[in-house]
């Protein structure tokens, strides 16, 4: 026998769904709009269709892609896996390497003092201006295209790793020098923990730089991936191709910065939001 | 009075701190004694130092010029028991968690340290509570977590840092009735340090005024008041007022 649900609900918790329902429903508003007025732009010639398809053909283009290798010699998901595959290993070199250094950087002084001036210099040079020395010295493999993606996601991980462990509140740190810590088990144990926000604040901003970069990169002789199949939207005037992969890199990209809060809430469950 | 063992002996402590080229003297010249067992108070305004009195005795800061002397040697960097201003617990950290932590650092097996630090739960009334995150706590039982977590070190010293500073007015007064029961129970040598005079009345078997600038013990009081004390207490008020005539406490 099933046991009777109890449907009496607090007026508290009929609030807050109402508030929930009226949120999703704004957004959903906000979505349909964007997409009704589009349409409208392109099919009324506002916007000439030669230079912006519009969604119901988008649509028509997504279903054809995902089994047509035409007109740019894949299928949207061999596209998708090929720039995944750029944009991950980039991205997790880039946390692999960004994250350890901006931590010792922010914790040993002797090594900030050391590192910061290279880093300062490094730091501003936009990921696009490293492309000509990067064909000079790794040529237009994978090799090189995983470095520009490297370089722009690398920044955003030393930067926010680096102001956690320095934002630590000093408090703690004395707690834990009373307990008797050694310095590494106040590294580890305080500072890290302590320093997790931003330390995910700065892998979500290098997620975004190294999607965000994956166009550029792909510029170097790429035959797949997203960004390549967006150079061939354009040469061959298919604007539908190219919102297509616009579309398809930021979906992904909400997709893991999804992921990666999912992460962090697991990871750091105290933070308040 | 029956003859008391000196615990921790401070003698001519001075303390200056040097930035952007310039020197501040904090502390002038601080000589005091602290009485094994005893509750004492350091007693004084905001920004006097008192913070870095317990600052010196607790290892976190060196003094400029003077003596500390303790009985049986000075202890070692964790056989102190701290309680902090404002919690400072570990928000990453159960409640369990921020108890034990002290013993996890001096690698101290894990059912042992569960065992300590559940006594140590239960002695501050926080039983059931040991799973749960600081901030799912109230102001008051965060700091009992504080006062636990002072306790796990297992030492017969405890410095107390304005530890009921950021508590509304009522839980304050509980968690002082709270704090005495804990230390007629748990007998340590306590230095808490506070603002509030009434607070101090409350507490200590002794009390050290400090004032100035840079500051100076100004006074000493040995309240003869039997505890429980009470604040409207003639004797409490009285006292109140002889103090209150020597601070610059705002009152």
């Amino acid at each position: 026998m099933k046991k009777p649900v109890n449907k009496l609900k607090s007026p508290e918790q009929r609030k807050f769904e109402r508030e929930r329902r009226k949120n999703v429903l704004l957004s959903l508003s906000g979505l349909v709009l964007f997409f009704v007025l589009w349409e409208v732009l392109v099919d009324t010639g506002v916007i000439s269709s030669r230079a912006l398809c519009s969604p119901s053909e988008l649509v028509g283009t997504l279903l054809t892609k995902l089994v047509s290798k035409n007109p740019d010699g894949a299928t949207l998901i061999v596209n998708m896996l090929a720039s995944l595959k750029l944009a991950v290993l980039g991205f997790l070199i880039a946390v692999a390497v960004g994250i350890p250094l901006g931590l010792f950087m922010g914790y040993f002084k002797a090594f900030d003092k050391f590192m910061t001036p290279i880093f300062e210099i490094l730091r501003p040079i936009p990921p696009i201006a490293w492309i000509p020395i990067v064909i000079l010295t790794l040529g237009i493999g994978l090799g090189a295209k995983i470095f520009i993606i490297f370089i722009s996601a690398f920044c955003g991980c030393v930067i926010n790793s680096y102001l956690g462990i320095k934002l630590t509140n000093r408090t703690y740190i004395n707690v834990a020098k009373t307990f008797g810590a050694s310095d590494w088990q106040i590294f580890t144990k305080v500072c890290l923990p302590s320093a997790v926000n931003m330390i995910f604040a700065g892998v979500r901003t290098a997620l975004n730089s190294s999607w965000g970069t994956l166009v550029a990169a792909e510029m170097l002789a790429a035959t797949s991936g997203l960004g390549y199949m967006i150079q061939m939207g354009r040469r061959l005037i298919r604007p539908d191709i190219i919102v297509l992969g616009m579309f398809t890199i930021g979906s992904i990209g909400a997709l893991m910065g999804l992921v990666l809060g999912r992460i962090e809430k697991r990871i750091a469950p105290w933070r308040d939001r | 009075m029956a003859v008391q063992n000196v615990k921790i002996r401070l003698r001519n402590i001075t303390k200056s701190f040097y930035a952007k080229g310039k020197n501040t003297p904090v502390l002038g010249d601080i000589s005091l004694d602290v009485y094994e067992n005893e509750f004492l108070v350091l007693l004084g305004p905001g920004q006097c130092g008192k913070t870095v009195i317990l600052n010196i005795i607790a290892g976190l800061e060196e003094q400029s010029s003077g003596t500390i002397e303790f009985s049986g040697g000075r202890p070692k960097m964790g056989e102190l028991g701290v309680v902090f201003q404002k919690y400072a617990l570990f928000p990453w950290k159960t409640v369990m968690g921020n108890v034990e932590m002290g013993p996890q650092l001096k690698h101290v097996k894990k059912e042992v340290r569960r065992e300590k630090a559940q006594s140590y739960i239960d002695l501050v009334g926080l039983t059931g509570f040991e799973r749960a995150l600081p901030k799912q706590l109230s102001g008051g039982m965060k700091q009992r977590v504080g006062i636990a977590r002072a306790y796990s070190s297992e030492s017969d010293i405890m410095l107390m840092d304005e530890p009921f500073g950021a508590l509304d007015a009522q839980t304050r007064y509980s968690m002082e009735e709270e704090i005495l029961k804990i230390w007629e129970k748990k007998k340590r040598t306590v230095i808490f340090v506070t603002n509030n005079l009434e607070e101090a009345i409350y507490l200590g078997d002794r009390i050290i005024l400090l004032g100035d600038t840079p500051t100076v013990v100004r006074k000493e009081y040995v309240p003869d008041i039997p505890r429980p004390r009470n604040y409207t207490d003639p004797a409490f008020l009285a006292l109140r007022n002889e103090i209150a005539e020597n601070t610059d406490l705002v009152l």
